[in-house]
């Protein structure tokens, strides 16, 4: 007979059980990892130490108040059990039932209460956690330096914003309070087991030790594909984010299929680790039901031959019965919110990660610092070596210049000689491998990067404009800025007209779906520029996206800005840097010929060849 | 959202289908659990009862238990695999819908939107699905289970158990209605997150030369005040829930127990045990009903964010791209590298001028055709017809002969060698940028690509780094310089042998001297190739067969360099700004 077999097995593995109820408890060995992020974790919401407090001590008043119930439901129970001895003539006293129902009611509302008001405190500090996490994020890009975009990608960065501050938004809010509920739940309910009767206790606990172990082995498997979620999904965001921003050659190229291929290959691998992060997650409840129900049995069965030896009431089993639930709930509860902690501390790893990125040279020793306005404009490089992290020589090699002030001097040279990278090293972008840029006698590491930038004005080839209007991008970070003063720039390079054709002239929105040809993108940039009027002046290829009528309009006006100022060339054009002061031909990263226009036509060396190579077929 | 259900495919649609029966299985067996509880209860209250009858129900509630969580594992097994294999399916839909559109819609949608419905959006749709349908299936059969199963013990009970469950159902309705309209704007703000944080990357040295960290983390910050601000809102209000359920639940059962008194109480002696008896079930099947409204409602709670990421999702789907692929392979061309602007007018759709009026002209095979004109003339656009990043207004486009629009687009793009203004660097090796897509020939050689990046003057650099062809370079391309990324384009677009070339502006990026020996190995290499640049120095373009002058739109002189010196007004200003009179008078 089967219920033979099943009478014998059930008792056993509650008896198996007896042993030890405090051995299982843990979920076994975390990943290394995963108790690096969560202390990690821990550490970075102590600024809402106050509040997350007050939000545990709630709820273990209130899951106090939860447990207390069973033990009020016992006594009503056993009032109303009084009425069904038939053989007794006591019937229910109806009072002292009305009495414990309005108690109860009660303790039930405020546990409903506090469970309430401890929801939201945690709603509120998680959603203010997260909110500090994308800002500290925001701030955190500023502070890199720029060697680090050199090696990550775009996407990657932006789901870091998105997808991971969110996910522990979410799932940081659904487990803490819970976890705090189910574990006072949890013990208050063992104790209350063990007062009410120390064998129906044991049979409970035992019952879902299985329980505990079946836990610690899901949660132990499921850790590592939650961190693999993330990260796939990183990689999958990045690739997308490339694949859209180069959209046009990816269409001529038919590079569709590549795309596509290596889409398809991070798509299956955010689908395998979702599969098995969610389907292992999502054990736990059934799980947890089932060790639930077994519980059930278990303290019924033993409950049953207890209180047919007259052990103790009725009234015991039917407070037991609530009690597994109390005791097995919590265990469900907390299976759940182990996996949201898990996910929480594989999205966290990833955001720590990045705001542990080592950031730029502390500022905190310098105190030197150039007056915009006082500044006379002389720039010395004294024998500046520079390497990037990546490479295997130096890109500039004991470069030596001297820029006077009002002087407007040029940089020419193939591409790759280095002349971006020189403006890099002006800027303080990057710092020296060794020599030094000396300006006006103060050598630029003894000057804040904020104040090296706010001596020169720079305009870059890659034209970058920001939603919003055409006027916040032109006076871009400078205050109070008149209206008339923007309309001059304007006019000056000559964008009025434009701008004045635009719907909603100065205040139309730009935004990427703009029909702003690439030179007039340029322009924008330029009176921006201009409007900034800094001591020193830098333009990187800043007129190559222009054509010659109107960069001619353009040097006009830059010229009556920079009248005075020590300005830097780089341009392949050489229209454009013909009327130089100095023109400095770099070659493999360092200067092979100085002088003015007809100084180097003259010599007829390389830039004499560089010139004439534009009248060649 | 129904309409992303769509996209699931028959094996999909199986395996929800053996999920339902599964689920019916479970809610089948786990409403047994309450019948056989009552069994115990009574048992257990009656004296003299036998153990093994116990014992007997005991062991048959622990199987229908463990059927139940067998039934379950398997169930959410299944659903796990609906959901992801949706979203992964939903993802790669949007993925190729995104790579059809044209490029203003694209640009209508803006670029970091895309992404975040590629990626955020789609994510969340998964959530729902793999934490809801398991639930949307299973609550409805457990609630009308359940109530099947109580209503007809007891009046008094059963309206406690409707008015707690209507009670319920009508808090959990004013919470939606207050909290859906907030999700569309949180999903609009997660899009507005991304762009800044994407701006910020893309323009880093701007934002550091103007010291405006503190410019741009304002304006973060303000979009990040209001999106934590509307996601605490939405949140507070969902905060109420669980407390309500729990306490509902917690009073309905003490009710159900204190109602059960007074009928005990009044009842005769005899049917008191039959009373307690239904009590005790009531209070569990009661606990069901009231569970399974409850993560019905949680459905119905979790529905609108998803709601409003599958509207999201699905304005890409149902996008309707104006570019329509055309039947026309390439074979039967009548002519071969050829090039021709018909009467072409071009405005964006919902503009109102015109960017290109009445443009005409023909390049044939071999030819070099070169478009100058002011900043903002029309030159991009004119170039960007012939890939059909946009279709022409008015007029034809046609490539060898044929109607740009009757082409496959895969077959037309094989024909034409494109390099756009600013360069596009993969996340790749040398070799896998130049070796990039595919040109309906044999794939393109190492022999080819070596090839391509000594005619594009990019050899010396790329065999100076490390691992030459195989270097790792990123998609920023920030360990190139400008002219370094546009050489390696270049050396791309050569690699892939086209008849037809189109340089949006591509030298200017390169010094004259490379500029000068490119074109000319590039002329030497690809003799019988037809070239379309746009560019601004006159050197570049000077002996071009054909220089077409764009002013406002419209050709204003056609011709070669010295036909243009004399005749057109404005190609001489153009010339002049560049080159003294002598030098342009020697070249």
């Amino acid at each position: 007979m089967p219920s033979e077999e099943e009478r014998a097995s059930v008792p056993k593995s509650s008896q198996r059980g007896f042993g030890g109820p405090g051995k299982g408890r843990a979920p076994a060995e975390k990943p290394k990892d995963f108790k690096t992020a969560s202390k990690r974790l821990v550490k970075e919401l102590n600024s809402f130490k106050v509040s997350i407090i007050i939000a545990l001590a709630l709820a273990m008043i209130g899951a106090g108040l939860t447990i207390y119930a069973p033990n009020k439901l016992t006594l009503l129970t056993d009032e109303i059990s009084n009425g069904l001895n038939i053989n007794t003539n006591f019937s229910m006293d109806m009072a002292k039932i009305t009495y414990i129902t309005i108690v109860l009611a009660c303790v039930y509302f405020f546990s409903g209460l506090f469970s309430f008001i401890q929801t939201v405190i945690m709603t509120k500090v998680s959603n203010f956690f997260a909110k500090q996490l994308r800002s500290r994020i925001s701030k955190k890009i500023n502070k890199l330096p720029l060697k680090y975009f050199d090696r990550h990608q775009t996407g990657d960065i932006l789901s870091r914003v998105t997808n991971d501050v969110d996910t522990i938004a979410q799932s940081m809010n659904q487990s803490l309070g819970t976890i705090v509920t189910s574990i006072t739940l949890l013990i208050g309910s063992v104790v209350m087991m063990f007062v009410t009767n120390g064998i129906m206790a044991l049979t409970a606990i035992g019952a879902s030790l299985i329980g505990f172990i079946g836990m610690g082995q899901i949660l132990k498997k499921s850790q590592k594909y939650f961190l693999a979620r993330q990260v796939e999904l990183g990689k999958l965001n990045g690739h997308i984010e490339e694949i859209f921003s180069g959209l046009n050659v990816v269409k001529v190229y038919n590079g569709k299929k590549c795309a596509d291929e290596k889409f398809d290959e991070l798509n299956q691998s955010v689908y395998d680790c979702n599969r098995k992060s969610q389907f292992l997650s999502g054990l736990m409840q059934p799980l947890m039901a089932f060790i639930g129900n077994f519980g059930y049995v278990a303290v019924c069965i033993v409950g049953a031959i207890l209180t047919m030896n007259n052990v103790f009431s009725f009234g015991v089993i039917i407070a037991f019965i609530v009690y597994v639930r109390l005791f097995t709930h919590p265990l469900s509860q907390i299976a759940q919110a182990l996996t949201a902690i898990q996910t929480t501390a594989a999205a966290s790893e990833r955001v720590f990660e990045f705001l542990d990125e080592e950031e730029m040279d502390s500022q905190n020793e310098i105190s030197k610092c150039l007056d915009k306005n006082n500044v006379k404009g002389k720039i010395e490089f004294k024998d500046v070596v520079f390497q990037y992290d990546n490479n295997d020589k130096p890109t500039i090699k004991h470069f030596s210049a001297i820029a006077n002030p009002g002087q407007k001097i040029a940089i020419v040279g193939p591409t790759g000689a280095g002349k971006t990278t020189l403006v890099n090293l002006l800027m303080k972008f990057y710092e020296i491998s060794s020599g030094e840029i000396i300006i006006d006698g103060v050598s630029t590491k003894e000057l804040s990067r904020e104040n090296i930038h706010d001596l020169f004005t720079m305009v870059l080839q890659d034209t970058w404009l920001f939603e919003g209007t055409v006027r916040e991008n032109i006076a871009y970070n400078v205050k109070d800025v008149s209206d008339e003063k923007i309309e001059e720039v304007c006019k000056e390079v000559g964008l009025h007209h434009f701008i004045k054709t635009l719907p909603n002239g100065y205040d139309s929105e730009l935004s990427e779906n703009n029909s702003i040809s690439a030179g007039q993108k340029q322009l924008l940039t330029i009176a921006r520029g201009m409007i900034k009027d800094s001591p020193f002046l830098i333009l990187d290829e800043a007129t190559s996206n222009v054509d010659t009528r109107t960069e001619e309009l353009v040097q006009e006006a830059m010229d009556k800005i920079s009248k005075g100022k020590t300005s830097f060339i780089i341009a392949h054009r050489l229209s454009t840097i013909k009327n130089a002061d100095l023109i400095l031909v770099i070659g493999d990263g360092n200067i092979v010929e100085q002088g003015n226009h007809e100084e180097l036509l003259a010599k007829k060396g390389v830039y004499a060849n560089l010139y004439n190579s534009q009248f060649e077929l | 959202m129904l309409k992303l259900f769509k996209n699931l495919t028959k094996r999909e649609f199986i395996l929800i289908f053996f999920s339902l029966v599964l689920i019916m299985a479970q809610v089948w067996l786990e409403l047994k659990i309450p019948d056989y509880m009552s069994q115990i209860t009574k048992l257990v209250e009656t004296e003299g009862s036998q153990m093994n009858e116990i014992l007997k129900n005991g062991g048959y509630m622990v199987l229908c238990a463990f059927g139940s969580l067998i039934a379950t594992v398997i169930a959410s097994y299944f659903i796990c695999v609906i959901a992801a294999s949706l979203s992964k399916n939903v993802r790669k839909k949007v993925f190729d819908k995104v790579q059809n559109l044209a490029m203003n819609e694209v640009k209508s949608f803006s670029i970091s939107s895309l992404i975040t419905r590629t990626t955020n959006d789609i994510t969340q749709i998964q959530m729902l699905l793999s934490m809801g349908l398991l639930l949307a299936i299973k609550s409805p059969i457990t609630a009308i289970w359940a109530v099947s199963k109580i209503i007809n013990k007891s009046w008094q009970w059963s309206t406690l158990t409707g008015v707690a469950v209507v009670l319920m159902l009508s808090i959990v309705g004013v919470i939606m209605v207050i909290v859906t309209p907030k999700f569309k704007r949180i999903q609009k703000l997660t899009d507005r997150i991304n762009g800044v944080t994407r701006e910020n990357l893309t323009g880093i040295r701007v934002v550091r030369a103007f010291n405006a960290e503190e410019y741009q983390e304002q304006k973060f910050d303000g979009v990040n005040d209001e999106l934590t601000n509307l996601q605490y809102f939405n949140q507070k209000k969902f905060a109420i829930i669980q407390p309500l359920m729990f306490g509902t639940m917690n009073i309905l059962t003490l009710f159900v127990y204190f109602i059960g008194a007074k009928l005990i109480n009044s009842a005769e002696v005899t049917g008191r045990l039959e009373i307690f008896g239904n009590m005790v079930v009531f209070s569990s099947y009661a606990f069901q009903v009231i569970m399974s409204f409850m993560m019905l409602a949680f459905i119905f709670i979790m529905i609108p964010r998803g709601q409003v990421s599958a509207k999201r999702i699905n304005e890409v789907l149902d996008e309707e791209t104006t570019i329509k692929d055309g039947s026309k392979d390439s074979e039967k061309a009548d002519e071969v590298g050829t090039v021709e602007f018909k009467n072409v007018s071009f405005k964006y759709p919902d503009a109102e001028d015109y960017l290109l009026k009445n443009v005409s002209f023909k390049a044939n095979k071999g030819d070099t055709v070169a478009i100058v004109g002011l900043t903002g003339s029309g030159k991009s656009t004119l170039i960007n017809l012939i890939p059909r990043f946009y279709d022409a207004t008015d007029g034809e486009v046609l490539v060898d002969g044929v109607n740009v629009k009757e082409y496959k687009q895969k077959s037309l793009h094989n024909k034409i060698g494109y390099v756009p203004q600013r360069a596009v660097i993969f996340d790749g090796t040398v070799f896998s940028n130049v070796a990039y897509g595919e040109n309906g020939k044999d794939a393109i050689t190492e022999e080819d690509v070596k090839k391509a990046v000594e005619v594009a003057q990019a050899k010396e650099f790329v065999e100076k780094m490390e691992n030459k062809y195989d270097t790792h370079i990123s998609q920023g391309g920030i360990n190139l310089s400008g002219g370094q990324k546009q050489r390696i384009a270049i050396a791309r677009a050569i690699a892939r042998n086209p008849e037809i070339y189109i340089f949006d502006d591509s030298f200017s990026a390169l010094d004259y001297k490379t500029d000068s020996i490119l074109r000319k190995e590039l002329k030497r290499h690809t003799k019988d190739a037809t070239s379309i640049i746009v560019a601004q120095r006159i050197g570049t373009i000077m002996n071009a067969d054909k220089i077409i002058v764009l002013n406002d739109g419209e050709t204003i002189g056609m011709g070669t360099h010295k036909e243009l010196l004399e005749n057109c007004e404005i190609y001489k200003k153009i010339a002049l700004s560049q080159l003294s009179k002598e030098e342009l008078e020697n070249a």
